[in-house]
């Protein structure tokens, strides 16, 4: 075995681990990564953000070339669904940027090392122990990894950055065929008839979209009255009109109470409050959360300290209650996102360097992929109310605007909440076309402690889709021009 | 489990808490270095005997009496949950703070400062990086021993000094309403306070002495003016020890694993010289003169703190190649903040190698109680007569700075004769020793 002693141990190459490997290695550190799947950039880019964002691109156009293009003056035949060619693209563009992180590895000189990984403790000389155990028998794979069984790797500290899986429904367990989670509703290969989503969260939405685009039936069924609940009102209620029109049907407040299997098929009984009934589909989709990795890995025996919801405490350095041994990202508090993992994976190794480096929860932003697409940052409205904190707010329609009516997207509005004396900016909220790129301004205005004043005195290019949010800005102050 | 400042030596009683390495709450693990003090005498890093978090209780830039605590680790096993990170912060408390950037955010975090510090002076009390900059190059004048005590002070920040710059630029171009004598009286406290004005910033800097700067200098000035000090020169033609070490440079590198350099034959030379001169030895006490029956060498090293000189016991008794390796090991231990006051008490006489600069000619100063101190030189060949002939051999100017209340020059010269004679014919040094 080459050398087995590092600085600092990875464990989990998502969004959170490899980016906290490759900054490490900028900062000096031999770093080696476990990672249990033959392809790096864990749960994100294999069977989350990336092919969900590849299917969500595709049937969108799909969608468009159906129902849109006749409207531009385009007539074209009906178009053709070949789902497995939708499939292929979809793996490609997986694997192009699994690969990208693959060269990145190499070009920091970061080493890989597949299979799990068990904490075991320190050695004589203080350093943590991690033992990786190759991964079980598949096929041929076994022959390459049959010598090495087992390999101890040490380092003085170690980064837990394992990420997340789906939650089950209580007593409706995953099989993989009829009920499923994510990383199957990403891989269908024909089109359901019915698709039951349990769960109107990101997820949810997101996939319920992608085949609702392609053409099958989707029902949402959500425990809570509402959708999206962590979002703004006011854009939920807008995201959840428009679904709504684009044909997803929607029980709110409705508990899923079992499933039966009937072949390939199911029947879901649920109870919206008002009594028991039965539903017929053929697939359903799990989304009802996602809860932390930290099963397997040796957490008892060391004494890692989890909080009350199953997250591992940490504190301001991301260090476990065992000194040396550090989590980040879906495994601690906080949004579940892959980008607030990075952000902890690069301030975790720049602290372990001795930089003051530190993540501002504040200016996280969050996107729902659906279109419109609906993204914040900051506060909602409702939060505010809550804290007791004087706001200002002001918003602007897309269909008040040149760029929006002309890209035939006038769906959503840009919101802005401005502090009621200092005009400082606390929330940024959009539904509408592109409002996952329009939001970087929100974020950034407020990173700079900006003012709605400030955007509002900031020149926009017109026209774009980017002059909804500074009519939003000016009429914070009730002065915008096109409202 | 306490950090205290250790027992560092017989006369030390204070000691400047240079830096922390890591800061206050940061968790640390064992033997992970925790924060570099500094002693008239040396400096040295203070590492952590338990792994735990940190708590600092004295800041940095504080000079403490030995045994003072300056901060302890909470040991990890004590407190088994540990702290939750805050991923809804404060918003409350951060909407009182001045707008800032987060390139500037992570600055004043890396300088500890905190933003109500800092005058912003940017659209809307925005502070920009020139107002840090400001901060921080004010926050270097203060002198260091009031800044623990005064936090917030902000001379500065008074709007009298702040917006005199301003109008003291447009004083030229605008005419004074006033009459200038008025301007004038109003004035000076504005421009002229202690503090160099704004425009200037930047032309000068001042910072305290280290404890080791402030001990050298006081050495030297006792040296000038409680000695009588002079110097003699000579010089000295290395052809000869230049041969051998060549003649001898594999073989001795492969027995001993280290270069054979010049320092070794000087020393060498100097105890010889030393035995025929025992005075050179010695030092005063009082009305006493003490002398010596051992060689105790003091080499002057160049650390980045300042000079030290660390010395080699008994060189009478070390080969060349054990002197080499002292010499070797001593500047490993200056780098990494490991000499020992040990390592520097005593020594009859010392050994000043100014060569390795490259300086031509200079007058060692001596290290009192010693009554004496060689200089050597760089080596360049240089033209000299031989047997009639103008030759070019490899020459060293030789330096002795001498205590003449105790060494007649007679015997200074003599002494420094005998040492270039061995180091002129270095076979009769081996066969001496």
């Amino acid at each position: 075995m080459s050398e087995t002693i590092f600085d600092l141990i990875v464990i989990g190459a998502g969004p959170g681990g490899y980016v906290a490997a490759i900054r490490a290695t900028q900062l000096g550190m031999k770093v080696a990564v476990v990672e249990k799947r033959a392809a790096l950039g864990g749960v994100c880019l294999n069977e989350g953000c990336i092919p969900s964002k590849a299917l969500l691109d595709s049937s969108e156009l799909f969608a468009l070339a159906r129902d849109k293009f006749a409207l531009h003056g385009i007539n074209v035949s009906p178009p053709q669904l070949d789902l497995g060619a939708m499939m292929l693209r979809k793996d490609d563009v997986v694997k192009k940027l699994t690969d990208g992180i693959a060269y990145l590895f190499k070009k920091n000189a970061i080493q890989r090392f597949q299979g799990s990984a068990l904490l075991r403790g320190k050695d004589t000389e203080g350093r943590h122990r991690v033992e990786v155990a190759a991964p079980a028998a598949e096929g041929q794979q076994n022959l390459l990894d049959a010598p090495a069984d087992t390999v101890t790797l040490t380092a003085a500290r170690v980064l837990l950055a394992t990420g997340s899986e789906a939650a089950g429904l209580p007593g409706i367990p995953f099989d993989g065929q009829v009920v499923v989670s994510a990383r199957e509703a990403l891989s269908f290969e024909r089109l359901p008839e019915h698709l039951i989503v349990a769960g109107g969260g990101y997820i949810g939405l997101e996939l319920g979209s992608v085949w609702r685009r392609l053409g099958v039936k989707v029902t949402v069924m959500e425990m809570l009255p509402q959708i999206l609940p962590n979002m703004d009102r006011q854009v939920a209620d807008t995201l959840y009109r428009s679904l709504r029109k684009q044909g997803i049907q929607f029980k709110l407040g409705t508990r899923i109470s079992g499933v039966r299997r009937i072949g390939s098929k199911a029947i879901v009984e649920f109870n919206d409050g008002t009594g028991s009934e039965e539903i017929d589909c053929d697939k359903v989709l799990v989304a009802v959360g996602r809860r932390p990795l930290t099963a397997g890995l040796g957490f008892e025996e060391l004494g890692v300290v989890l909080d009350g919801q199953g997250r591992v405490a940490v504190d301001a350095d991301y260090q476990t209650s065992v000194p040396g041994i550090y989590a980040i990202g879906d495994l601690v508090p906080g949004p579940m996102l892959a980008h607030k993992a990075s952000e902890e994976g690069v301030v975790c190794v720049e602290r372990m360097a001795g930089q003051h480096a530190e993540v501002e929860y504040d200016y996280i932003p969050g996107i729902c992929y659906t279109w419109p697409e609906a993204a914040s940052v900051g506060r909602t409205e409702e939060q505010l109310k809550d804290a007791g904190i004087p706001y200002r707010s002001g918003r602007f329609n897309f269909a008040a605007l040149g760029r929006a009516r002309c890209m035939d997207e006038s769906e959503g509005f840009v919101k802005i909440l401005a502090h009621q004396e200092s005009d400082r900016v606390l929330g940024v909220h959009i539904i509408g076309p592109r409002a996952s790129d329009l939001i970087a301004e929100g974020a950034t205005v407020m990173s700079f402690g900006g003012t709605a004043r400030d955007i509002a005195l900031m020149c926009h290019a017109h026209p774009t889709l980017s002059e909804a949010i500074r009519e939003a800005a000016l009429d914070v102050h009730k002065e915008a021009i096109h409202a | 489990m306490e950090i205290k400042i250790p027992e560092v030596g017989e006369s030390v009683r204070e000691a400047l808490l240079a830096k922390w390495f890591k800061s206050n709450g940061a968790a640390v693990a064992k033997d992970d270095p925790l924060c570099e003090i500094e002693t008239d005498k040396i400096t040295l890093d203070l590492n952590a005997d338990v792994a735990g978090v940190l708590s600092i209780a004295v800041a940095e830039g504080t000079t403490v009496a030995v045994g003072t605590v300056i901060g302890s680790i909470v040991e990890a096993a004590a407190s088994p949950q540990a702290p939750a990170i805050d991923t809804s912060s404060q918003l409350v408390e951060k909407l009182a703070e001045p707008a800032s950037s987060p390139a500037l955010r992570r600055e004043m975090l890396e300088r500890d400062i905190s933003p109500d510090e800092v005058t912003g002076t940017g659209k809307g009390g925005r502070i920009t990086l020139d107002d840090l900059f400001a901060r921080i190059e004010e926050r270097s004048k203060q002198p260091p021993a009031s800044r623990p005590v005064t936090p917030p002070v902000k001379p500065a920040v008074t709007p009298a000094i702040q917006e005199a710059p301003a109008s003291a630029m447009l004083q030229p171009a605008v005419a004074a309403p006033a009459p200038p004598t008025v301007v004038q009286e109003a004035r000076p406290t504005a421009v002229r306070t202690e503090d160099a004005p704004l425009y200037a910033a930047g032309r000068e800097e001042r910072r305290p002495m280290s404890p080791i700067r402030k001990r050298i200098a006081e050495r030297l000035v006792a040296a000038r003016q409680q000695t009588a000090m002079l110097t003699t020169f000579n010089e000295a033609d290395l052809t000869r020890v230049k041969e051998l070490r060549g003649s001898q440079r594999e073989h001795f590198m492969q027995r001993h694993g280290i270069a054979l350099g010049f320092m070794p034959f000087f020393v060498k030379a100097c105890v010889e010289a030393l035995k025929e001169f025992p005075n050179v030895n010695a030092s005063i006490d009082g009305d006493d003169i003490v002398l010596h029956n051992f060689y105790d060498i003091g080499i002057a090293i160049g650390g980045e703190k300042g000079l030290v000189v660390p010395v080699l016991r008994n060189a009478d008794r070390m080969k060349l190649y054990e002197i080499e390796q002292a010499i070797a090991a001593f500047s490993e231990k200056i780098k990494t903040n490991r000499l020992a006051i040990a390592d520097l008490q005593g020594g009859t006489f010392s050994i000043s190698n100014g060569g390795v600069y490259g300086s031509m000619l200079s007058t060692p100063i001596l290290n009192p109680p010693q009554s004496a101190v060689l200089g050597m030189h760089a080596i360049q060949d240089r033209p000299v007569v031989r047997d009639g002939q103008i030759v070019a051999r490899p020459m060293m100017y030789l330096a002795l700075s001498y205590d003449h209340r105790l060494i007649d020059g007679r015997e200074a010269v003599g002494f420094l004769k005998k040492v270039k004679e061995y180091i002129e014919e270095p076979e009769e040094l081996l066969l001496e020793g």
